[in-house]
């Protein structure tokens, strides 16, 4: 009951400030909301006892990711899109577009009136130290993926720094 | 214990919402936010479904989606840069050099 009693808290806040990262008018305003919406994402793969997972998103997410985007809102010039617009031309032809992501959603999680339909659990049950159990899989199963990721880092380093030089030579 | 159902309907509502900015929204840094969003709502659904299949893979491949949002996050940022630097503009329907 509690932990039902948490997870509806925690959607509830994640939700709410999803919305609010895209109506606000100001970048900033956007940016500290989506860390409330990553702090509530966090908890919730606390709740499902992902706690490897969870440091890695406060660490890497809030601490990492939300930075940078504000670090950039305060290179670009913000006081001139605060009395612009916020919504494009096309938001109409784009409400269309969400309410059809919607209904195709709704449609397959409601599945005629049978709901959503999992295969069969598997037996036993799931590995009880998780941080040990990912890092096992990480460096054992997923070996090449960890490979494929780091020279992925390397290339995006290099291409920030390119993008972002004054002049190239 | 929480049905998987409803870690996989939270999932739904926040990739929705994503989408809408992604359409919606003019400001290029809201729209790299809302991908933020998106990226977070796949993570949920993939614990939510390693959970349920007692196995840390879907974990892990969340984790691979962290590193690629970093990724993004980085080279799209650089790219906000050097288009204000040119432009001096961040909005979605001004950059419009391709268009004719």
């Amino acid at each position: 009951m509690l932990e039902l009693i948490t997870f509806i808290v925690l959607s509830v806040v994640a939700l709410v400030a999803a919305v609010m990262v895209i109506t606000r008018r100001n970048a900033v305003h956007s940016a500290i909301w989506l860390v409330v919406t990553l702090f509530a994402v966090g908890g919730i793969f606390l709740l499902q006892r992902a706690e490897f997972l969870f440091a890695v998103q406060i660490i890497l997410y809030v601490g990492g990711i939300t930075v940078l985007f504000l670090f950039v809102v305060m290179l670009v010039d913000i006081d001139v899109t605060l009395k612009q617009a916020r919504f494009a031309r096309q938001w109409q032809l784009a409400l269309v577009t969400a309410v059809l992501v919607v209904a195709q959603l709704g449609y397959a999680l409601y599945n005629h009136g049978q709901g959503l339909k999992l295969p069969d659990r598997p037996p036993g049950s799931a590995p009880a130290l998780n941080t040990q159990a990912v890092g096992m899989a990480l460096y054992q199963n997923y070996m090449l993926p960890v490979e494929i990721a780091s020279v992925l880092l390397l290339v995006a380093m290099v291409g920030a720094v390119i993008m972002a030089k004054r002049k190239l030579e | 214990m929480i049905p998987t159902e409803y870690y996989i309907f939270l999932g739904s509502g926040l990739f929705t919402i994503g989408v809408i900015g992604v359409l919606t929204r003019r400001n290029v840094l809201i729209i790299l936010m809302s991908i933020e969003l998106i990226l977070n709502a796949v993570n949920i659904n993939l614990v939510a479904l390693s959970q349920y299949f007692k196995s840390v893979d879907g974990q892990v491949f969340a984790i691979f989606v962290i590193t690629d949002a970093a990724a993004e996050a980085a080279v799209g940022l650089g790219l906000i840069i050097a288009l204000f630097r040119n432009k001096e503009t961040v909005n979605a329907d001004e950059i419009d050099l391709l268009k004719w």
